[in-house]
């Protein structure tokens, strides 16, 4: 069975990959889970993607806060029919429990990963914990790439049975320092055994196209599909903060300014001024402006030679989605149906 | 060096509870330079304890002495008479000492002064930064010479990650980012393709994850004459 699946051109035969190996422009989103046990909250998040993306990307206990387990969101998105990609980060797991999380997970009909090192424990809602970083992200990679393709355990040691066939995914933060060593280490992800890669957000194009003109020279583009992340900024003291206060997110003077203007109705009054209704609407005229913004930069990315896709990573806003998919043109999505081995 | 620092003075007085008759034990090494344990600090503390347990109407017999290194058994030797007459030994030295005193003197009791905080070195007056992790197998010659094991938050052996950001580390502005450094190190030095090439996990067992470690080394052995 395996060896069919191996035969039939695809590593794994997810939708995101055969979206990206027909050449159409790929599109994930991301869903956050609850910080409690209830199912309903993945469902009413899963309904607001539903054909809007070819994968949902679900984050492993983001800015180390606790929340449901990545692979159980994953379970449900399944059960929706919906195809999860699983962010697997190494702060909390050691080389056991990664790999037999791994097993677990493509048990559970999972077939995409994205391998990620972590934010560090002392962001989130339990700094006091041990952090593992048994293995790095790079690592993981060569982990999951050599379950799939050698059959083997990280100790060498062979499966005895079916392998897990993951679609690898790696993550990229353009312009993060050292800044002129950022591509050299997309090439480590890839040649480890990424087979796409999603960057951090996106906001400055001219940064990004540069960016890309380095992995271009290199091939990179050629040996993985890069999907630029991107995402909806919903006010400009969210945008202020992203810029000041998240590693590697750079956002042009310009687009902070365009919020600031979509606010301008509001503006002679003071925040305590404001009636409920007046915050509402401001908030709304934000939050349009944000979306305008984020389908003009995914229709300046989708001209950039060498991106595969789009990443829209709405932080606690699924709605967003569907008027950035449709905005965009991104909207309906294709139907690739599987190769016959 | 192992760097420590003196626990709070309270924390002290309650270890040091009801006893009364207080040896302060410093050490003349590691703890001596970096200004925890020594004999100046073991005097400034038993003078300390003496005036505060005056005041709390419990005047306690403190003294201090100090031994060149806490850590071995020889030194301790010197100091047996005056462990034997305390009611309690309060040690100014690294964690190591702490051990080797309740070792060589399993009927004393003995409490720690100070906290063991890292392997370190002195950056500038007042200020220590830790630069070794000891964790058994040493990758500084594939890192040119700055260890990211110990300096970069993650351990990562193929850094930097996404949040290195002018240099410094995500977790906190005055961490430097050790891949930062140890990219600038290689350029300096003309070595960047070593970046190149991928780290496979590292082997935790030489460091403490394999359990307590114990060198034994043969050729110092010493064997009866046959």
């Amino acid at each position: 069975m395996a060896d069919q699946r191996a035969s039939n051109g695809y590593v794994s035969g997810s939708n995101l990959e055969r979206v990206l190996k027909s050449g159409n422009f790929a599109v994930t989103a991301e869903l956050g889970p609850p910080q409690s046990a209830d199912a309903e909250v993945i469902r009413k998040k899963a309904a607001l993607l539903r054909g809007y993306c070819d994968a949902v990307n679900i984050t492993d206990n983001q800015t180390a806060i606790v929340r449901m387990s990545s692979i159980g969101a994953g379970a449900i998105l399944v059960s929706e029919g919906l195809e999860p990609v699983i962010q697997m980060t190494c702060r909390d797991r050691n080389r056991l429990a990664i790999q037999s999380d791994l097993l677990g997970s493509y048990a559970l009909g999972m077939r995409n990963i994205l391998c990620l090192t972590g934010d560090h424990q002392t962001f989130g809602n339990h700094p006091q914990a041990k952090n593992v970083f048994d293995i790095d992200s790079i690592q993981l990679i060569q982990i999951v790439k050599n379950l799939r393709d050698e059959h083997v355990f990280q100790c060498g040691d062979p499966l005895k049975g079916l392998e897990p066939r993951f679609f690898i995914g790696a993550a990229e933060s353009p312009f993060a320092h050292p800044i002129e060593f950022r591509p050299y280490r997309l090439g480590k992800k890839i040649k480890a055994g990424a087979n796409f890669i999603q960057t951090q957000l996106v906001f400055d194009i001219p940064a990004f196209e540069a960016f890309m003109e380095k992995v271009r020279a290199l091939g990179l583009h050629q040996q993985a599909y890069i999907l630029a992340g991107v995402g909806p900024l919903k006010s400009p003291a969210m945008a202020k903060y992203m810029k000041e206060s998240v590693p590697g997110i750079l956002i042009p003077p310009e687009l902070i300014q365009r919020l600031e203007d979509a606010g301008l109705p509001w503006a002679g009054k003071s925040k305590d001024e404001l009636t409920k209704e007046e915050k509402k609407a401001r908030s709304e005229a934000w939050k349009q402006t944000g979306i305008d913004i984020c389908i003009e930069l995914i229709q300046k990315i989708m001209q950039i030679e060498g991106v595969a896709g789009v990443h829209i990573m709405a932080i606690e806003w699924e709605e967003a989605v569907e008027p950035i998919v449709k905005g965009a043109g991104l909207y309906p999505r294709p139907v690739v149906e599987p190769l016959i081995a | 060096m192992i760097i420590a620092e003196q626990k709070p003075f309270e924390e002290i007085k309650g270890l040091v509870g009801s006893a009364q008759k207080v040896l302060v034990v410093g050490c003349g090494t590691c703890v001596t330079v970096c200004f925890a344990g020594g004999s100046r600090e073991a005097a400034i503390l038993a003078a300390s304890l003496r005036m505060a347990s005056k005041l709390d109407g419990d005047p306690k017999d403190v003294t201090d002495v100090t031994v060149q290194r806490q850590c071995e058994w020889e030194y301790l030797d010197t100091i047996a008479e005056q462990v034997n007459e305390a009611d309690l030994v309060l040690s100014l030295g690294c964690g190591i000492g702490v051990q080797a005193i309740a070792e060589h003197f399993p009927k004393t009791w003995v409490v720690p002064g100070l906290n063991t905080s890292f392997l370190g070195l002195p950056a500038e007056q007042g200020v220590w930064v830790e630069r070794c992790a000891a964790c058994g197998d040493c990758i500084l010659g594939l890192t040119a010479g700055v260890c990211p094991i110990a300096r970069c938050s993650k351990s990562l052996l193929n850094g930097p990650c996404g949040g290195s950001q002018d240099g410094h580390c995500e977790v906190n502005e005055d961490i430097p980012c050790a891949w930062q450094l140890i990219y600038d190190r290689l350029k300096s030095l003309d070595k960047l393709e070593m970046l190149s090439e991928i780290r496979p996990p590292k082997n935790w067992r030489t460091s403490r994850d394999g359990g307590p470690r114990k060198i034994v080394r043969p050729d110092l052995r010493l064997y009866e004459e046959e």
